[in-house]
């Protein structure tokens, strides 16, 4: 008996099984929901191709619009990411690596906050953010840079820490490259991997996200689907589906993209 | 082109209270190679550095051909640099990492390519110029490294312990090979590492420094023949401790009378280093019981227990034999030691 190691077969089986199909359950449920005709327990392909029809463009508009404003959204995350917390990261790496406990210690307070909290603090908040910028969607990505902060920062990190930067970066320069030919030659492409992490999974966590858009009134796909609901169960169900599958799309595509030319 | 005169004046560095760099004078002449020797934290990695704009001095000068670089930011010194630990840019091949350099001074990409397969050819890997780095061994790597600083041809070469990650074997072999290059390109070169035995192989001249100073320069044979301080004949090749009397520049030491090497102390009880190869066997002189012999090779290193318990390190040919237990007699062949006061 390995005492110790790793899991024999059977037990691993029997763990995936079990976890798979918890995941699993309520997903099949969802998916046969939607062919449901009524309460009379019957099944149709009614409540998908209603939404092929002429006028659904018209009676989901809103719906629509919503998903649009989501991507807007997801967008923006990402460009906070790389565009603010990626050279933090870097520089805190490279250049002032006591800083490291702190700033992880900050990118990670937005997971022990729960959402309702952190919008009751965001509110006044937004209201100088509405004076400034508008009352535009777009802006709830700066919340949303915020909530998206824990799992950016540990996809990168973990990049950060399978590599050496310091020297890679150090060779870079004694080869006459200065700080930004560092960064866009030899930085970047080894942290491809986790940067698109981030980016993933910020989109994944922009597209499920319900509270803070619904407490500062703001339409994005959750609170659209939720308003839907409330006339037709079925076709929110269905975008809920299909919001899903994206996202398990975006997740396995870091995977594939992540992958490095050498390993190809 | 040849190598440029590098100098360092005054150099000192501190972290916090730690002095890295206590005041560091070095000139390197056009071409020459010098190794900086010393124990771990002796400040010789922080020296080749602050020479690199990698690190920032506190005071002091480094000037490059008659110009003070201490301003200068790494990627403007025209230095090249191979690193302790694998420096490879994973995400390109061989051939991509030596063009580096080139690329960044906007070298046309053709001619790139033409001398980053020269330099390639150099160290002997023209072969594997469309691999990527975790398909190389570490001897490979660091070869391709010291390509890919060779290739802008800079004013001056540094090496920070490029051979201590590899295997004996290995390391004999590119460091002669690292030698041969650098003879060839004349370029100036500041070699870092803590083993001796490489420094004095390659080197044409070895700086040996502790706790942030040159303790002494000199050629290999300057430093294992005449070495100035103890420390220097402790740290640069083996030495035995002998306690001896120092009386006017001599030393009474296991029956025998030596000159003392290096600056005069006060006379009194002393510790004498006595290199294995100033000890001889003898039909007659200091009693001695073999403890125990081993095979070197070309030659065979025994050690024996004298009749005050002291151990000592006889080197001798080969062919001669002692056995463990057998009592002999030991005579110190007359060459000046190095001492300190016990």
């Amino acid at each position: 008996m390995n005492v110790g190691a790793e899991p024999g077969k059977v037990t691993r089986v029997v763990i995936l099984a079990v976890v798979g199909l918890v995941f699993a359950l309520p997903i099949l449920a969802m998916v046969e929901f939607t062919f449901r005709a009524g309460l009379s327990g019957d099944h149709t392909l009614d409540h998908w191709t209603g939404l092929f029809t002429e006028d659904a463009a018209r009676t989901y508009r809103g719906l629509f619009q919503a998903i649009g404003n989501s991507f807007v959204l997801a967008a923006v995350t990402v460009g906070i990411v790389v565009v603010i917390l990626l050279p933090t990261m870097i520089l805190v790496h490279l250049q002032f690596p006591r800083l490291r406990r702190v700033l992880e210690f900050i990118c990670i307070i937005p997971i022990t906050v729960p959402a309702i909290v952190l919008v009751v603090g965001l509110a006044p908040v937004y209201a100088i953010v509405v004076k400034v910028l508008g009352g535009a969607t777009w802006t709830l990505a700066f919340a949303y840079g915020i909530t998206v902060l824990p799992y950016a920062y540990r996809a990168i990190q973990s990049n950060l820490d399978a590599v050496d930067l310091r020297t890679l970066s150090e060779a870079a320069r004694t080869l006459s490259a200065g700080w930004l030919r560092v960064l866009w030659f030899v930085l970047l492409p080894n942290l491809r991997r986790g940067v698109l992490a981030a980016a993933f999974i910020s989109v994944a966590v922009v597209l499920g996200e319900f509270t803070i858009a619904s407490i500062l009134n703001r339409r994005n796909l959750q609170t659209a689907l939720l308003q839907v609901s409330q006339s037709d169960p079925w076709v929110a169900t269905i975008f809920a589906l299909l919001a899903l599958l994206l996202a398990f799309v975006l997740l396995l595509s870091i995977g594939r993209l992540g992958r490095d030319r050498k390993n190809q | 082109m040849t190598g440029a005169t590098v100098e360092l004046v005054g150099v000192t560095k501190s972290y916090g209270a730690h002095q890295a760099l206590a005041g560091i004078d070095l000139t390197i002449a056009p071409g020459e190679f010098i190794a900086l020797l010393g124990p771990s934290g002796c400040g010789k990695t922080t020296a080749l550095r602050a020479l690199s704009g990698l690190e920032r001095i506190d005071t002091g000068r480094i000037v490059i051909d008659g110009q003070d670089v201490v301003d200068v930011p790494t990627n403007r010194r025209d230095i090249g640099m191979v690193f302790q630990s694998y420096s490879l840019f994973p995400h390109m091949t061989v051939t991509e990492n030596v063009e580096f350099g080139l690329r960044m001074r906007r070298v046309e990409k053709s001619e790139r390519r033409v001398r980053a397969l020269e330099s390639l050819e150099m160290v002997g890997l023209d072969k594997h110029a469309e691999r990527f780095a975790h398909q190389l061994s570490g001897g490979q790597q660091q070869r391709v490294a010291l390509a890919r600083a060779l290739v802008t041809r800079p004013r001056v070469l540094l090496l920070d312990e490029p051979l201590s990650a590899l295997d004996a074997k290995v390391r004999v072999s590119l460091r002669d090979q690292i030698r041969r290059i650098q003879t060839d390109l004349g370029i100036t070169t500041l070699f870092v590492t803590h083993d001796q035995e490489e420094a004095l192989a390659v080197a044409d001249r070895v700086a040996v420094m502790r706790e942030g100073r040159i303790e002494q320069i000199g050629t290999p044979e300057q430093l294992y023949v005449t070495p100035s301080t103890p420390f220097v004949a402790d740290f640069v090749g083996l030495s035995n401790r002998l306690p001896g009397e120092l009386v006017d520049g001599q030393v009474s030491v296991a029956g025998s009378v030596l000159d003392q090497l290096g600056e005069r102390i006060p006379d009194g009880p002393v510790t004498a280093l006595v290199r294995p190869e100033d000890v001889a066997f003898a039909s007659a002189g200091v009693p001695a019981t073999v403890v125990a012999s081993s095979f070197l090779g070309s030659l065979r290193r025994t050690q024996v227990r004298l009749a005050d318990g002291n151990l000592l390190a006889v080197q001798h040919d080969v062919s001669d034999r002692y056995e463990t237990g057998a009592s002999v007699f030991v005579k110190l062949k007359g060459s000046a030691v190095s001492v300190s006061p016990r």
